[in-house]
């Protein structure tokens, strides 16, 4: 037993002789016996455009770092705070902190400074040696060569401690793209951290590289990311949504890549690199900048919506495209009337389209929802909803892009707990045939209805990152979604759309302000009826009518008719986008685009004016 | 008592070990927590000096064991005691304080114990009167006795759950075999946990054809003529070379542990059978080997937590994570490997000075002695411990009545049990488990117990 006792003993002293005598890798050499990691941060990856516009770059900056326990008195804290640019009270509380926290933090380092730029960080190189204990690192922080897509872009923040405890492979001290594109692509951007090991003797000073540095690990730069942005669309569709509140978003039907995501007011990118420094105002402007409407912004869609309807009213065979309804200065059923403008009767579908009748939509819904064919109007109403599903309204579309809403499609339960259970009519309802009623839609799904027409029928999910084959999200953005109306009927629509842009003055059609000369636009207006205030201004096309390119939605908060204001607006991006320039006959219509200021229209606006009712 | 008995001196072999690791170890609390205070602060910081009172209440508990309690008032009282203890470790479980993801700490202000400590102590004494009465014997009612004396408190000590404890209380097996248990439970368990590390790190398949081959080999030794041993180990080859043939060309490793057991079973029963031996005995051996192999899984996910999975694949190399669970390893490698052989003298470490050493002036104190006092220091300190066993072991040897031997074997096999898995994890042999390095780690209830263990025995032994 005695031998047994003694064989394990010697196994113990047989791993000490090999780990204190014979293995050099637990040792350090006789003086230096400690290592000290610093940590070297990779570059962010950068961001570009479709066409190669660099849209976020990087510049170096450097952050000041110190280790308490090496800190000398006397010390002239003065001195320091000048050198920085800090103010002398941080500098008193990060010392005291240092104090009370000093056996925890041990030799640790910690930040003391952050993000300087070259200028102010040479001025502490130069002096570093009166302060011990203080060293440089070099960071980098992110630039913005071109001025376009704050919101879509998204900023980069240093973790916090809420964020520290849920994801354990930061550290504190990294930093994380907390919106848009860096949020999406935080993964493919950040990089690999690295460090770099110094030898320190048993005062804890840095004598040198730690065997030459062989042992240090390269940090690995983040991944460049291409986006499908065009940044000078971008840019553009920024300048004429200047001053309104709302957003417009163009998108290229054949591939439902994202040519242009505008959410007014917006964040500029001069204040992305220093979010830290605007939060609070940006979070107390009555505008709410940092809520990206163009994917958050559930709305009413207005008569952009009567497109919907069309065609399911074809596919449900309770039109032709030649049957005619009446209108008499609106939709008149006993005591219920649904108002609209004044113009010819009795239309068919391509001329309601054009003139955007609301009578003739009432007709239209009402035969879908009384379809004898269903046994009762609810199971009608479930039919419908299931095709206005297809066209991808109700749901999130399922983009790449962050925080996403699905909108709104009411369910029959809910509508049940209204009128009671088998008791729904289709005048109850009536005005989900012009878009308004309990219905919502953010204007990423009006560009994407604007985009399943210019299809004829399908859509591509909606995406901001181009992916190359072998993604893992290749596949999923580059599924054609059918909708479950045939392709055939979107034909007789598209008319109706094209009429409604390029009539001859005096027809009759809503748009005839986005026609654009030899580019066959096909749009539709909306004009939104909301409590607060004027109507939202809507409108959606895509160009040109044969082989599309670009399909936008547009949708300005209280602006007034969708003629006005969101039509313009569209078809301006378009001629951008398709031609490059504006024309000189249109060129007034930029200008007062770009110099109109709508915002004292919206009810949130210090200086709003309530309009007066009719 | 005779006056020839009291003339007995007590054996202060002993007790100089017990002084040298009690001073040797507060000198190292001093320096682990010196230096955690910051370089600026030289006083007697909090670790150190309320060491110092715990050194002075044990010197006390020492001599009123020696001189002024009387051995017959704990004898007497060991049930009681006994079932002191097991309430205790019942109402931690319930009113203890979460330390490290177990409870097992009773917070009395400034004082914190642990009555798992304590338990080793009554369970060695009520062990040591079971098994020391005279008409104790090793059958089955024996043993059911045994498996309830230790079986008691190990059960609520893995309700805590304290893995280190439990280890303790196996280390009694050592006492029992001692007092005459059949050795074939120490290999037996042996093989167990050699099995189970093959299955953890290779596969079953690994694990079973490896404990095959040492059942091969035991039968060529044993067997005594070539005719007897030669087609049982052609067999056993044959089945070896099968398993190896399945596990290259079967794609689903599914069925690669059957086949492996079926072989197997096979093989030795048409082995074992002509040699006209009771084919009952291996086929129980086969049947639990197959059994531990398959538990593996089931034991690692299920009773192990996560930081003990993470220790024993870290241990065993299967992940290298030397940012997580093999962080304490790593450093307190570093930390004892950077002393080499003279050590950097006492309050020079650095690494352990800089708290990379988690736990530093507790279960992990011998990385200090290894920084500080090197190759020498820890060969040193491992001595007197190597002495001390035994000692102890020859001095219960020598003793007539056989409640102080198997108390005087509880002791060793506990102190044998806490050196080698404390400095066993602290030099990378064994998982991290939390169990102290007696008399020299930081905290009350680890020195208390093995002092009063200590001089319960050198008291016990002069009788």
């Amino acid at each position: 037993m005695i031998i047994a006792l003694c064989v394990v003993f010697s196994a113990l002293v047989a791993q000490l002789a090999y780990l204190q005598l014979v293995d050099n890798s637990y040792k350090i050499s006789a003086q230096n016996n400690a290592l000290r990691y610093e940590t070297r941060y990779p570059v962010r990856g950068r961001i570009y455009d479709r066409k190669g516009t660099l849209l976020v770059g990087n510049i170096n900056s450097y952050d000041v770092m110190v280790t308490p326990a090496d800190i000398r008195q006397p010390f002239d804290t003065a001195a320091l705070c000048g050198m920085l640019a800090l103010d002398i009270e941080y500098a008193r509380e990060r010392f005291a902190y240092f104090r009370k926290y000093r056996s925890k933090i041990g030799y640790r380092s910690l930040p003391f400074a952050k993000g300087l730029p070259f200028s102010r960080y040479s001025y502490f190189m130069e002096r570093s040696g009166d302060f011990p204990g203080f060293y440089g690192v070099p960071r980098t922080t992110r630039q913005y060569p071109y001025h376009a897509g704050g919101n879509l872009l998204g900023y980069v923040a240093e973790v916090d401690q809420r964020w520290l405890a849920t994801h354990p492979d930061y550290a504190s001290g990294d930093f994380v793209g907390r919106t848009g594109i860096e949020q999406v692509c935080e993964q493919r951007l950040r990089g690999e951290k690295g460090y770099a090991i110094y030898l320190r003797d048993s005062r804890n000073v840095i004598q040198s590289p730690y065997e030459n540095g062989e042992h240090d690990l390269p940090a690995v730069a983040g991944e460049d990311i291409v986006t499908t942005i065009d940044a000078e669309l971008q840019n553009y569709g920024e300048m004429l949504l200047h001053n309104k509140v709302g957003a417009a978003i163009a998108i290229e039907p054949s591939t439902g890549e994202i040519l242009a995501m505008v959410s007014a007011p917006g964040l500029d990118v001069e204040v992305l690199p220093n979010m830290g420094r605007y939060y609070d105002s940006l979070s107390k402007d009555p505008f709410k900048p940092m809520f990206n409407r163009a994917v958050m912004s559930p709305q009413p869609p207005g008569s952009v919506f009567k497109l919907v309807n069309g065609l399911i009213g074809l596919q449900e065979k309770v039109v032709t495209p030649s049957v005619r309804y009446p209108c008499s200065n609106g939709y008149h059923y006993g005591s219920l009337t649904v108002g609209c403008h004044s113009h010819r009767s009795p239309i068919d579908l391509n001329e309601a389209v054009m003139m955007s009748c609301n009578s003739y939509f009432c007709y239209l819904f009402r035969s879908i929802l009384d379809n004898p064919k269903y046994p009762s109007v609810g199971e009608a109403y479930e039919k419908w909803a299931e095709y206005v599903k297809s066209f991808g309204f109700g749901v999130k579309l399922g983009s790449d892009f962050p925080s996403e809403q699905g909108g709104i499609i009411p369910s029959l339960k809910s509508y049940e707990k209204i009128y009671g259970k088998g008791r729904l009519r289709s005048l109850n309802i009536i005005s989900l045939s012009i878009g308004q009623g309990e219905i919502g839609s953010t204007p990423l799904h009006l560009a994407n209805l604007a985009a399943t027409i210019a299809n004829r029928g399908y859509y591509i999910t909606p995406h901001v990152i181009r992916y190359e084959q072998g993604d893992s999200l290749y596949e999923h953005f580059h599924e054609k979604h059918g909708t479950m109306v045939d392709s055939r009927h979107f034909n007789t629509v598209i008319e109706g759309m094209s009429m409604a842009v390029n009539s001859a003055p005096g027809a009759g059609a809503t748009a005839t302000v986005a026609a654009i000369p030899g580019i066959e636009v096909c749009g539709k207006t909306g004009t939104a009826e909301n409590p607060h205030g004027d109507e939202h201004s809507v409108f959606i096309c895509f160009a040109p009518r044969e082989n599309p390119k670009i399909a936008v939605a547009v949708y300005l908060e209280n602006a007034g008719f969708g003629a006005t204001w969101a039509a313009p607006v569209a078809s301006l991006m378009v001629e951008k986008y398709l031609k490059g320039e504006i024309s000189e006959s249109r060129k007034w219509i930029e200008t007062r685009m770009c110099e109109a200021s709508l915002l004292h229209k919206v009810p949130a606006s210090p200086d709003y004016v309530k309009p007066k009712k009719k | 008592m005779s006056t020839a008995v009291k003339k007995k001196p007590f054996d202060w072999v002993l007790i100089l070990c017990w002084t040298a690791l009690v001073a040797f170890g507060w000198l190292n609390i001093y320096s682990s927590s010196y230096s955690a205070e910051g370089a600026v602060f030289l006083g007697m910081s909090g670790r150190a000096f309320m060491q110092l009172v715990w050194v002075g209440i044990c010197s006390l508990l020492a001599i009123a064991l020696l001189h002024w309690i009387n051995p017959q008032i704990y004898i007497g009282l060991n049930l009681w005691l006994y079932i002191f203890v097991a309430a205790l470790l019942a109402a931690v479980l319930v009113i203890g304080k979460d330390v490290n993801g177990s409870r097992s700490w009773f917070v009395l202000g400034p004082i914190r114990l642990q009555p798992s400590e304590f338990s080793k102590l009554t369970t060695a004494l009520l062990l040591s009167v079971v098994v020391g009465r005279f008409d104790f014997k090793f059958n089955l009612k024996g043993i059911l006795k045994i498996l309830l004396i230790v079986g008691i408190p190990a059960a609520l000590v893995l309700l805590e759950p304290d893995f280190g404890t439990i280890l303790v209380f196996c280390g009694l097996v050592f006492v029992l075999y001692r007092e005459g248990l059949t050795g074939w439970v120490i290999i037996y368990a042996a093989i167990a946990v050699i099995l189970f590390i093959l299955t953890l790190i290779f596969s079953i398949s690994v694990a079973v054809t490896v404990f095959f081959g040492f059942w091969c080999l035991y039968r060529l030794l044993a067997f005594r003529t070539k005719k007897d041993y030669f087609r049982p180990m052609l067999l056993y080859l044959a089945c070896i070379a099968a398993l190896a043939v399945i596990e290259y060309f079967l794609v689903s490793y599914e069925y690669i542990s059957p086949a492996a057991a079926l072989l197997m079973a096979v093989g030795i029963s048409i082995a074992e059978g002509r040699r006209h031996l009771p084919w009952f005995k291996p086929l129980c051996i086969l049947i639990a080997a197959v059994a531990v192999t398959f538990s593996v899984d089931y034991v690692f996910e299920n009773v192990l937590k996560q930081h003990h999975r993470d220790r024993i694949e870290n241990l065993l190399g299967i992940t290298q994570d030397l940012q997580g669970a093999g962080y304490n390893v790593n450093q307190s490698k570093i930390a004892i490997g950077s002393g080499g052989l003279m050590g950097k003298g006492f309050l020079q470490g650095t690494q352990t000075k800089f708290d990379f050493v988690p736990e530093q002036s507790t279960d992990f104190i011998f990385c200090t002695i290894g920084e500080e006092w090197g190759f020498v220091g820890c060969v040193a300190v491992l001595a007197i411990y190597l002495i001390m066993i035994i000692r102890l072991i020859s001095r219960s040897e020598k003793c007539p009545d056989p409640v102080t031997r198997v108390f005087g074997y509880c002791l060793a096999s506990y102190l044998f049990v806490h050196v080698v898995v404390n400095v066993g994890m602290t030099i990378g042999l064994m998982p991290v488990v939390g169990i102290p390095l007696p008399f020299i780690s930081y905290g009350g209830s680890s020195f208390l117990t093995f002092t009063a263990m200590l001089f319960v025995f050198i008291r016990l032994e002069r009788r």
